[in-house]
């Protein structure tokens, strides 16, 4: 079990309030990203989860029983760190059996759940080495071995992914996500990368200066985001946000277009325009485009083969049906 | 950044060190001060149950105006500057040329180093002996086959003689900590700087010389305050005889061998007040070292 | 900074650096040979150097006579108890000033080295008032009382840098895995920082066994340690120079040994972590 609710939680580092009182429900058994800017105040709020932090005001629920007072040892969950923090004076096996030393199980059952882990995640040859033998991507599979054997009621990542190279990064994540498919514990899980929020999360949470933007699962926050913020953070290349006379045209104060939903064309089209910059991934191709009259260059992507180079001409019709509408504060408009 | 438990821990574990040390310095400093402003004569039958007389600053008159106390501070000054002024140079010299390329660096820097692990005795009584003996000293002997006059060095050449054997304890020192900051130099500004076409005395000049004024600052600071108090050279030499009577050791003698406890804690006040004057800048540079 | 240069310079630098090194360390050496010769061969006209007839009697003589050992156990107790006493006191205070830093920590570290900055001789007759309150004069208790406190500030700073260099997230790994406080400092703090602990403990020895004010004004003969033991040669009728050779090795060997395992420490530990 690992339900976790946040009640009018709220924390401040003396006078600066980094997270004003906010209300979460996190249910058993989800994947839950938290996922912002630096400084948003999402490590801050996993860390008040973890214990590892006092609130300031307001309950955290862990399975239903107040944990707000609660040390960190004491509340059944477990933790991987950004920078893994294994023990380095312990072998790869010991720092495995640490939290289960502390927990004083028997030596046979310590040895049970090495086996088990050790297998689950390829680390059976390293077991006798120390993590400063170890790639960093063998240190973080350690150190998620050491937070299964814990049999937590819930686990914690913090940005667990971003010290490790981008390759090594996408194998890492799909690692994470089927070890949630198959334990089905509940996995809180913060990063700035919305790439990792939206390929792993049940439910993303936006955070904002401390503020929740929205939660929503990955398709939810795509296709109707509730505030520019979100728009602009989700999706990968960011939504195009146009103010100005042309938003004026559809009743906002802003509208947004995503690059994937405009269609590209040389001789017709609603926008004129020149390409300036063309990024060519193979599969994709982003460019870059100057349109007359508004302020900021679109981004626009098309197919990997598409011949336009740069100071071309070119045309983009943004698809009516999903044109992003927000009023003057940001909000959606529906 | 913390929990309120680990704050509640934080506060129990430090509190044995800083009530321990707290008591060190507040019980001893409130007598000393207390037995500043009384007459107490141990030997004539002052004392702390019969009550002690109330002498007001009269302690601290006399004190300053004793015969030795003027020659006791100059001699501290002497001590102090002299060795100072060897350690500090003699040290920079050791230092750059330790850092230089060589064949038995590690031996060489054990060889510099070994006079530090010297016990304070030891190393007063070997070179008073051994080495100052106007007899059979090393040093008589070497003026002889020079043909000079060997010397009586603890009494003809005191100062010198003391500030010789305190150079040599300290040496070690001041050469460890310059050495550790010409190591931390980085060669591309040097490397830099002589493509500019600056020559070596220009590159000392301008460039490790200011690299090493902080640890330079330390080496003095730190060196002052333990000379301030150095103790065992002088008990073992001279006895604080031929002019070699420093400050604290005037101070040890009222207490302990004339047994002046009033007079004594004065010149403690004074030693103590001294001593913090040193203290605060040091403070300063390590509290500023702190922050970074 | 050091850089390729030709071997002529080598050779140069090296011929240099031995030369001044040996003059430097001369005084130790001429001891520990003095030490080795007869008493007429200690002050023959001229000196002699190398050529002379080794010989072990001055150890012998100077046990017998002064009973060495007696003194040698003394210092290994007063520098020994008073550094592990002063540990187990700083580690924990260490720890809660690296990792659990408030507003106050710098000034409660600057305050405990304003503690070691007090001149000894400003407290000595207090000091020596309460050991004869307390029945402590010339107790190797109320030394290693002494010793400990006067170390204290170095141990507890030293520590302290060490420890800051430890990355807190690996303590919290530890709180998460369910580890108490003692688990966490027992477990998984000290036995990272056992390098920092060591050198600690190895300078703080050298300084106790060296420290030559508090252990010749408050022991006389029950508890007096090495540097005692020496002092007691400087006295004009005990004076022969083989012997006191002889002593003089017996008390600054086993100490050379164990500083030159530490000299790499010695430059954080002497300047409180300022110069590294």
């Amino acid at each position: 079990m690992g339900r976790i609710q946040l009640k009018q939680v709220k924390k401040a580092f003396g006078d600066v309030t980094v997270i004003p009182p906010l209300d979460l429900e996190i249910e058993d058994g989800e994947f839950v990203v938290f996922v912002g800017p630096s400084g948003c105040g999402k490590s801050t709020l996993l860390r008040l989860i973890a214990g590892l932090e006092d609130t300031t005001s307001g309950i955290i629920e862990i399975d239903g029983k107040d944990a707000t007072g609660l040390p960190p040892a004491k509340r059944g969950l477990a933790m991987v760190f950004q920078s893994y923090a294994l023990y380095p004076h312990m072998s790869v096996r010991k720092n495995i059996a640490f939290p289960m030393k502390m927990a004083g199980l028997s030596p046979e059952e310590q040895n049970r759940r090495i086996e088990a882990a050790a297998k689950a995640l390829n680390l059976t040859d390293y077991l006798d080495r120390r993590p400063g033998q170890l790639s960093g991507g063998q240190r973080q599979r350690v150190a998620i071995g050491r937070a299964i054997v814990r049999e937590p009621a819930a686990f914690l990542f913090d940005e667990p992914l971003s010290n490790l190279d981008a390759a090594l990064r996408v194998g890492m994540r799909l690692e994470i996500s089927e070890l949630h498919k198959r334990l089905a514990t509940t996995m809180v899980y913060v990063t700035h990368d919305q790439v990792e929020a939206m390929t792993m999360a049940d439910k993303i949470v936006v955070l904002q200066a401390g503020v929740i933007e929205q939660v929503g699962s990955p398709l939810e926050l795509y296709h109707s985001p509730r505030n520019r913020f979100v728009a602009g953070f989700i999706g990968s290349p960011k939504m195009n946000l146009i103010e100005g006379p042309e938003a004026a045209k559809h009743n906002a104060h802003t509208i947004g277009i995503r690059p994937e939903h405009l269609t590209v064309s040389t001789d017709s089209g609603d926008w004129h325009g020149t390409v300036g910059v063309s990024e060519h991934l193979g599969s994709d191709t982003f460019f870059h485009v100057k349109i007359d009259g508004f302020a900021e260059p679109l981004t626009v992507r098309v197919g990997g083969d598409f011949d336009l180079h740069y100071g071309d001409a070119i045309q983009l019709t943004p698809d009516p049906a999903l044109i992003h509408k927000f009023d003057a504060k940001g909000l959606r408009i529906t | 950044m913390a929990t309120k438990h680990s704050r509640v821990a934080a506060r129990v574990m430090l509190a044995p060190a800083v009530i321990l040390l707290l008591g060190w310095m507040l019980v001893p400093l409130t007598m000393t001060l207390f037995f500043s402003f009384k007459k107490y004569l141990p030997l004539r039958g002052d004392s702390m149950a019969n009550g002690l007389d109330w002498v007001g600053f009269e302690n601290y008159t006399r004190f300053v105006g004793s015969s030795s106390f003027w020659p006791s501070v100059q001699a501290t000054l002497v001590i102090v500057g002299g060795v100072l002024f060897v350690t500090v140079i003699l040290g920079i010299v050791l230092a750059l040329l330790l850092d230089q390329p060589m064949w038995g660096q590690g031996v060489v820097r054990i060889l510099v180093i070994a006079p530090f692990f010297v016990m304070p005795t030891v190393s007063a009584l070997v070179w008073k002996n051994m080495f100052m003996d106007p007899v059979n000293g090393l040093l008589a002997h070497l003026w002889k086959f020079f043909g000079a006059e060997p010397l009586q060095w603890l009494s003809q050449a005191s100062m010198p003689s003391l500030i010789l054997i305190v150079s040599w304890q300290w040496l070690p020192f001041a050469t460890l900590i310059l050495l550790t900051a010409v190591q931390s130099l980085d060669s591309e500004q040097l490397e830099a700087a002589e493509m500019d076409g600056a020559p070596y005395i220009k590159r000392f000049w301008f460039i490790v010389l200011p690299h090493l004024s902080r640890a330079i600052t330390i080496v003095i600071l730190i060196q002052t305050i333990f000379l301030l108090s150095i103790f065992a050279e002088i008990f073992v030499t001279t006895g604080g005889a031929f002019g070699t009577k420093t400050l604290s050791y005037l101070i040890f003698q009222r207490v302990l061998e004339s047994q002046n406890v009033g007079l004594g804690s004065a010149g403690g006040v004074y030693a103590i007040i001294l001593a913090n004057i040193v203290a605060i800048f040091l403070m300063r540079i390590v509290g500023k070292n702190l922050d970074a | 900074m050091a850089r390729a240069v030709t071997t002529n310079r080598k050779i140069l630098n090296t011929a240099i650096a031995w030369g001044v090194g040996l003059v430097i360390f001369f005084p130790i050496l001429w001891t520990i040979l003095t030490s080795f010769k007869t008493e007429a061969q200690a002050i023959s006209d001229p000196p002699v150097f190398l050529f002379f007839d080794w010989t072990l009697e001055n150890y012998a003589v100077v046990q017998e006579r002064s009973d060495y050992m007696r003194f040698l156990w003394n210092s290994v107790i007063l520098a020994g108890v008073s550094t592990v006493l002063g540990l187990i006191i700083a580690v924990p205070a260490a720890w809660s000033m690296a990792f659990v830093p408030s507003k106050r920590t710098k000034d409660i570290l600057l305050w405990m080295l304003s503690t070691k900055m007090l001149p000894a001789v400003g407290v000595l007759y207090p000091i020596y008032l309460l050991f004869i309150q307390l029945g402590l004069l010339d107790s190797r208790l109320g030394l290693i009382i002494v010793l400990m406190l006067i170390n204290l500030p170095i141990i507890v700073w030293m520590l302290y840098t060490y420890f800051k260099e430890i990355p807190g997230e690996i303590l919290e790994a530890s709180r998460m895995d369910g580890a108490g406080l003692k688990d966490e400092i027992l477990y998984v703090l000290t036995p990272m920082a056992v390098p920092g602990i060591a050198s600690t403990l190895l300078l703080n020895f050298i300084l106790a066994w060296n420290e030559a004010f508090w252990t010749l004004n408050l022991t006389a003969a029950k508890a007096a340690p090495l540097t005692a033991f020496i002092a007691s040669y400087s006295s004009p009728e005990g004076l022969f120079f083989a012997k006191l050779s002889a002593a003089s090795t017996m008390a600054i060997a086993p100490i050379l040994i164990l500083g030159w395992f530490s000299q790499k420490q010695l430059v954080r530990g002497l300047t409180f972590g300022a110069v590294k």
